[in-house]
């Protein structure tokens, strides 16, 4: 944690001065400001903590903070934040990016980022498209979500992210929602703040490629159920979610990720016991 | 608009997607990266309005977009692909298991800079990092010829059994219009019939693809794709003449622009073309003895054709729109290699010249033709801007 004084730090802070290159109106603004407060909240300093992205929109990110920054491969952000974090343990490591980085080219890692519960806090911006290639279908797009690039949709079912994050073991579930900057960035603190392998899905819209998700504005409603640590129950309830509930609905108690414990080597001559006759 | 022979306005990668167009593939998996997009954007049109009747699936990476293009393949269908840069990098496993299975996949590659840093600019080093891959690779100075070379690339890929990579600039011809001929499609069948494969994964016959094998099968294969690349030159100019003789248009492996009596040669690919003719041309109006050879087919490398090109002249410089650290400009090693040794070989002298996409206008490349003509060759190739 940083010995600056709370006072001095605001989420002003933690901005570049690089001015975004988002269109106008995208839900990812307000997202980038959500974190700015939730680590002026947290009582961080920029210097203690990174941005890890891939590529995308979203995945701009890191520029437009004064924090440590990298801007990886595509897909890739999990396993460089992992290694990050497993390096420098003390530095708050926020991983960030959207649904196509996260969840089709960065899928596997999605997964194994789960699994194995490093202390990390990964914040997706969803709009259930790849914007930055112009309006093709990602993994959450609707099925029938009729486009030029995929006339009549593309009759698959759409990835579940919450629920495929529990499968694999996440501690800590959110849904977030871009049109809530404070609320996010509350949720996005409490992620921080919680051990293990945090998973912040934000629903930021596209309102370029996908002007109908001005809508969600109406359509999200904080979740009416209080967070459970119990994951046969989060299953239940993620498993029946609509999409719009928004707020922490799972946070678990698995001990997060630590580094092997050191043994003393063996010796030659112990191995050797193993094998005589 | 719909084919015929009168010129229309295209991209780079609107010309390329007519070329997979005419061809007929039956499959084409293929995702979105910058600057290539615009390449599957008109080919989902294509499909969307029924005139082009192929599969087109969106895997989730580029891994697994060659991983759909090889067995799609083997399973007997002509198929077609477009990457850029970053794609082309995560494809590099696949691009070796495509050439070792055989598969004639014919990809369009954007040629932009690779991370890191990031950039969105020309530069040759995505497409010549995968030189040992076992693809063919053809550069494209315009539209047209990108065009022609999609059509040329499934007939040499076909018959030779090896897949074919055909590489255009970004933005300098990916993004800029020019006049195009699009080749009806009658015409376009005339040159490519129907792929019908030997061997395909078929049920009924039972063969399978990339068992484990002993060294000693491992060797065969690997010395037959040897010899299918060493049948590629030849097999590549009989599609290029045959191409000519259809459409009136045929480009050469190796272009020779106003060479006759030259001292020094420009010798590069891709867009520099375009400027080098212009350098070629002011050159020529002061006096100087200049010209131009465009390699249009860089693997295999047509070492017998440029050997024969470059009889007689005293200097070539070579400008390489790529960076190989630690070795300079791969044109230029490759150049030299295979003039090693020959008699009378000329001077080779090397420029990093556009490598991140800046500009290197005429007037510097007639400067660095001045410098070649009055100096000794350095061993290492010079940053040129």
């Amino acid at each position: 944690m940083s010995t600056a004084s709370a006072a001095a730090i605001t989420p002003q802070s933690f901005k570049s001065g690089v001015k975004p290159v988002w269109c106008p109106g995208c839900g990812d603004y307000s997202v980038l400001s959500s974190i700015t407060k939730a680590l002026a909240a947290l009582g961080l300093a920029p210097e203690n903590a990174a941005i890890v992205s891939g590529i995308g929109c979203s995945s701009r990110i890191p520029a437009y903070t004064s924090c440590y920054g990298f801007h990886g491969v595509h897909g890739r952000a999990l396993p460089a934040a992992t290694g990050l974090k497993i390096a420098r343990p003390d530095l708050t490591v926020i991983v960030a990016g959207g649904d196509g980085d996260g969840y089709s080219i960065g899928g596997n890692h999605f997964l194994h980022a789960c699994r194995r519960n490093v202390d990390l806090t990964y914040v997706v911006m969803d709009n259930h498209v790849y914007g930055m290639t112009k309006g093709q279908p990602s993994p959450t797009t609707e099925p029938d979500w009729d486009s030029k690039l995929a006339p009549g949709g593309t009759g698959l079912r759409e990835f579940h992210p919450l629920v495929i994050a529990l499968a694999s073991g996440a501690n800590f579930i959110a849904r977030a929602f871009s049109g809530d900057p404070n609320g996010t960035a509350d949720l996005i603190a409490q992620a921080v703040r919680h051990p293990g392998f945090s998973f912040i899905e934000v629903l930021s819209p596209c309102v370029t490629y996908r002007p109908e998700q001005r809508g969600w504005k109406d359509a999200v409603r904080p979740a009416s159920v209080a967070v459970t640590d119990d994951p046969a129950r989060a299953a239940r309830r993620l498993m029946t979610d609509d999409g719009f509930n928004l707020g922490v609905l799972y946070a678990g108690r698995r001990a997060p990720y630590r580094a092997a414990p050191q043994h003393e080597p063996q010796s030659p001559a112990s191995l050797e016991l193993d094998f005589a006759l | 608009m719909s084919p015929g022979n009168d010129a229309v306005l295209l991209t780079g990668n609107h010309a390329v997607a007519w070329g997979a167009r005419l061809a007929r593939p039956k499959v084409v998996p293929v995702y979105p990266i910058t600057p290539q997009t615009p390449i599957l954007e008109l080919l989902t049109e294509f499909q969307a309005q029924g005139e082009l009747e192929a599969e087109i699936i969106t895997p989730e990476s580029e891994h697994s977009v060659m991983a759909a293009c090889i067995a799609a393949s083997l399973g007997g269908v002509r198929v077609f692909t477009a990457t850029a840069s970053q794609g082309l990098m995560l494809m590099h496993e696949l691009l070796h298991y495509a050439s070792g299975a055989r598969a004639p996949i014919v990809m369009a590659n954007v040629n932009r800079t690779i991370a890191s840093p990031w950039g969105f600019w020309p530069d040759q080093t995505d497409s010549v990092a995968q030189r040992d891959t076992g693809w063919i690779q053809f550069y494209v100075e315009s539209a047209q010829e990108g065009l022609d070379t999609v059509l040329q690339a499934f007939r040499i890929a076909e018959r030779v059994r090896l897949p074919v990579m055909i590489n255009l600039d970004a933005f300098y011809v990916s993004h800029s219009l020019e006049p195009v001929r699009v080749p009806p499609q009658a015409l376009a069948d005339e040159y490519l019939p129907p792929y019908a494969p030997e061997h395909y994964l078929d049920p009924a016959r039972g063969e399978s693809w990339g068992n484990v094998v002993t060294q000693e099968m491992y060797w065969r294969h690997r010395r037959d794709i040897g010899g299918a690349m060493d049948a590629v030159p030849e097999v590549a100019a009989e599609a290029d003449r045959e191409w000519q003789r259809l459409s009136g248009r045929g480009w050469d492996l190796v272009e020779r622009y106003r060479c006759e009596g030259a001292d020094l040669v420009v010798l590069t690919m891709g867009s520099m073309c375009g400027t080098a003719r212009e350098a070629v041309d002011e050159l020529r109006d002061a006096g100087h003895a200049a010209g131009l050879l465009k390699v249009r087919l860089f693997r295999p490398l047509p070492a017998a054709e440029l050997r024969r090109a470059l009889a007689g002249v005293r200097d070539v410089l070579v400008l390489d729109r790529n960076f190989s650290p630690g070795a300079g400009g791969v044109l230029h090693q490759e150049l030299r290699a295979a003039l090693y040794g020959t008699a009378a070989a000329p001077r080779v002298h090397g420029a990093l010249a556009g490598v991140g996409g800046v500009n290197v206008p005429p007037a510097k490349i007639a400067e660095l033709a001045g410098r070649a003509r009055s100096s000794e060759p350095l061993p290492e190739a010079v940053w040129a801007r």
